[in-house]
């Protein structure tokens, strides 16, 4: 009887075997994060792209100072990681060292006691607040995990076709304005390559990237913090009237154009400006035949400040209930050295260490991102601290309304009205 | 009840019932049954900080009047419909017209027809959903230049992308991937019709469309109130051909957003926004009374009405 039984239930379809590869995993993923933890250090971390770089150039490099620490790299793919992290919290089976997703996932993660304390650790004096500020709790007192990467916006371009249109890098909003007439005007180029049906460009390569010119930079999104400045404020207005200008420069039926369409139009050499996030950079070395490069978002007039977004992306912490906090702790401070800083911006171009030293990058258009950390002010996305916990969720309107902006649907002011209601719904200080 | 007692009485309990039922009635209570009970549970609480406290019907009332979620919610109910709509007019409609051509005797290759026309249902959407983008794409697609060519190319638009034609797109793909499941279903209810009775009515002189209209449709009905069922059961349920098209944020301007990506983004969040269990299983339990009260608004009112045939 047993048998049979046993027979009905392996036929039964999906919920079943859901259920059951559910249990299998959890206990593979479990039993497998016990082994690690026996011997030397595991790291959990959602690049799994990055599997080979960790085993091949960095955890060797890691050995030759500390040949006594054995280090494993053990990663979960990016949409499992949260939960699959969660669930190994809460076994007690998950790895020494946590690679953080910044704010509030971490946040909660360290609130719920799973992340160590890192404010005593020597690494951590490497980094700049802007750095930090992705992984401190609300008051700014307690440091939970230790910034490792960071992406940066900005506009990448097709030398070719500048070249052949006797095109300069634009500096100011004038230039870059001019610069799209002509390439618009003069060849059968689309002069920036982006579409709004994924409305995440739009938030993020537009809004958040030529944003912090008009809000300058961490001065505005603090005040947004505090409540001092409203998304109604001219800054804003300024930065989603940018936008509806862009409309006429984009490729035609730009509003069923997706992420992998632009950028296919971009490698293809269809179109001549690309507003970017530095990731990008990998993409275009593997897929573009021709040289492009990289200017920061202009500024209103030649000699401003310039602000960009250099976004907080990957920070690393130490798992609260880890048997080997030393040799983590000793993990986490050579993390923090120019040694590691150089290795991983170089096998990874397109994220960047946020740790303050001064490296080489061999990759020239990484090198161009990088060195406007130099001349211009660095800060994050605005929605992404605090900002984004309550409903409605800022980050969300941010990208419903940006992509609506773009697509003459909606009007800046009415694009500020909204999210400034929707703030102001929830967050006290707004009120 | 023992061995001697079961002799007493007419009939021994019916051993072999459990037996064969059993196993199939504890997966259904185990993962369906009691997922949806958990759900209803579920939805009368609010989880905050990992504590969750009894909260009554207070989940349902911040859904149906606060600005914040109504809007959405109804947003996305008032989409739901126009996509069952679409479906009903336009894919149901069709499929009956397939079914009856397909079975008209002197069609031939109607064995071909009916694999080609089935054959985009056994597609993942996630597929589907990928090759119409194609299609569509006002940078790559073929569609522009097929309007040209019949000279319709100035009705050409980036279809998806605009809000108010991006629903009616989808709406309009889904139908063409599910036209094959009515088609399927009253084809083979049509071969079902005795003979005898058409022939009878050709002998009485009717018509084709006559014979059609008085003798085959009315015994068809029940299967196209069983596919009006399915269809309004599958287009509350949607979410996946979304899902794969326009993302979780059913852009633009949550013109496409269904009760299903709602209630996505409500339960599971999406980028920052925090998923909510509790608002989540909110959403579901209405999605679930929606489906139910129209399922039982048919039954009352069309399905009782329907006389069903016996050959």
């Amino acid at each position: 009887m047993l048998n049979v039984r046993s027979a009905l239930l392996h036929k039964k379809p999906e919920a079943k075997t859901v259920t059951k590869l559910t249990c299998l995993a959890a206990i593979l993923l479990s039993s497998t994060g016990i082994a690690q933890a026996a011997d030397g250090l595991s790291i959990e971390s959602w690049r799994s792209d990055d599997a080979n770089i960790w085993s091949d150039v960095i955890i060797p490099a890691f050995n030759k100072s500390h040949p006594d620490t054995k280090v494993n790299f053990a990663p979960t793919p990016p949409t499992e990681y949260n939960s699959a992290l969660q669930a190994k919290l809460k076994a007690g089976s998950a790895g020494d060292l946590i690679t953080c997703r910044p704010f509030d996932t971490a946040l909660d993660l360290y609130k719920d006691g799973y992340l160590a304390n890192l404010n005593d650790l020597e690494g951590l004096k490497q980094f700049s607040d802007v750095a930090k500020s992705a992984w401190v709790t609300d008051d700014g007192k307690d440091q939970f995990c230790m910034p490792v990467a960071s992406v940066l916006h900005g506009f990448v371009y097709n030398k070719e076709i500048f070249e052949e249109l006797n095109l300069s890098i634009p500096k100011t909003r004038d230039e870059f304005f001019s610069t799209l007439e002509t390439i618009k005007t003069e060849s059968r180029y689309i002069p920036l390559a982006m579409g709004t049906a994924d409305q995440w460009e739009a938030a993020t390569m537009g809004f958040q990237n030529i944003g912090p010119n008009y809000w300058k930079g961490e001065k505005g999104r603090k005040a947004l913090l505090t409540g001092e400045a409203k998304l109604t404020d001219k800054a804003y207005v300024d930065t989603w009237k940018e936008l509806s200008e862009w409309k006429p420069y984009l490729g035609r039926g730009f509003e069923a154009q997706k992420y992998s369409d632009s950028q296919n139009l971009f490698t293809l050499g269809r179109a001549a400006i690309y507003p970017a996030g530095s990731w990008d950079i990998q993409t275009f070395n593997n897929q573009a035949d021709f040289e492009f490069g990289a200017f920061p978002p202009p500024v209103a007039k030649s000699g401003d400040t310039c602000y960009i977004s250099d976004h907080t992306d990957m920070g690393i912490g130490i798992n609260a209930n880890s048997t080997n906090k030393e040799a983590a702790k000793v993990f986490l401070n050579w993390m923090a050295s120019k040694e590691f800083a150089t290795l991983y911006a170089n096998a990874v171009p397109g994220f960047f260490p946020l740790s303050n030293h001064q490296i080489d990058i061999k990759d020239p258009v990484a090198q161009e991102f990088m060195s406007w950390r130099q001349q211009c002010e660095s800060t994050i996305r605005n929605s992404y601290q605090i900002l984004s916990r309550g409903t409605p969720n800022l980050e969300n309107q941010l990208w419903n309304v940006s992509a609506q902006v773009i697509n003459g649907t909606m009007t800046p002011e009415a694009a500020a009205k909204e999210t400034q209601d929707g703030l102001e719904q929830w967050y006290k200080p707004q009120q | 009840m023992t061995p001697s007692n079961q002799h007493d009485e007419k009939k021994p309990f019916p051993w072999h019932l459990v037996f064969f039922l059993g196993p199939g009635l504890l997966i259904y209570v185990v993962f369906s049954v009691y997922p949806l009970l958990d759900t209803l549970v579920l939805s009368l609480y609010n989880e905050q900080q990992g504590q969750s406290n009894f909260v009554g019907l207070q989940n349902f009332i911040t859904l149906i009047t606060d600005d914040t979620w109504s809007q959405a919610f109804w947003n996305a109910l008032g989409n739901n419909f126009k996509f069952f709509a679409i479906h009903m007019l336009v894919q149901n409609p069709i499929g009956l017209l397939l079914a009856v051509l397909l079975s008209t005797p002197k069609l031939r290759l109607s064995g071909t027809y009916r694999t080609l026309i089935f054959m985009p249902t056994m597609l993942s959407v996630v597929i589907i959903g990928f090759v119409w983008q194609l299609l569509l794409s006002p940078i790559w697609g073929i569609s522009e230049d097929f309007l040209y060519n019949i000279g319709l190319g100035q009705y050409f638009d980036a279809w998806l992308g605009k809000e108010g034609s991006a629903l009616i797109t989808l709406a309009f793909i889904s139908v063409w991937q599910f036209v094959g499941i009515p088609m399927m279903l009253i084809y083979a209810t049509l071969l079902n019709i005795p003979d005898d009775i058409v022939d009878a009515s050709v002998v009485d002189g009717a018509n084709s469309f006559q014979t059609f209209w008085h003798i085959k449709l009315p015994l068809i009905l029940p299967t196209i109130a069983m596919v009006s069922i399915l269809t309004f059961v599958a287009n509350f349920n949607a979410f996946e051909l979304i899902y794969a098209v326009k993302g979780a944020l059913a852009g633009p301007n949550f013109s496409t957003d269904l009760m299903g990506t709602f209630f996505y983004r409500t339960f599971f969040g999406f980028q920052l926004q925090q998923g909510s269990a509790s608002m989540g299983a909110a959403v579901a339990t209405l999605m679930f009374l929606i489906i139910l009260v129209g399922v039982m608004l048919f039954l009352f009112f069309i399905q009782r009405r329907i006389q069903r045939f016996q050959f």
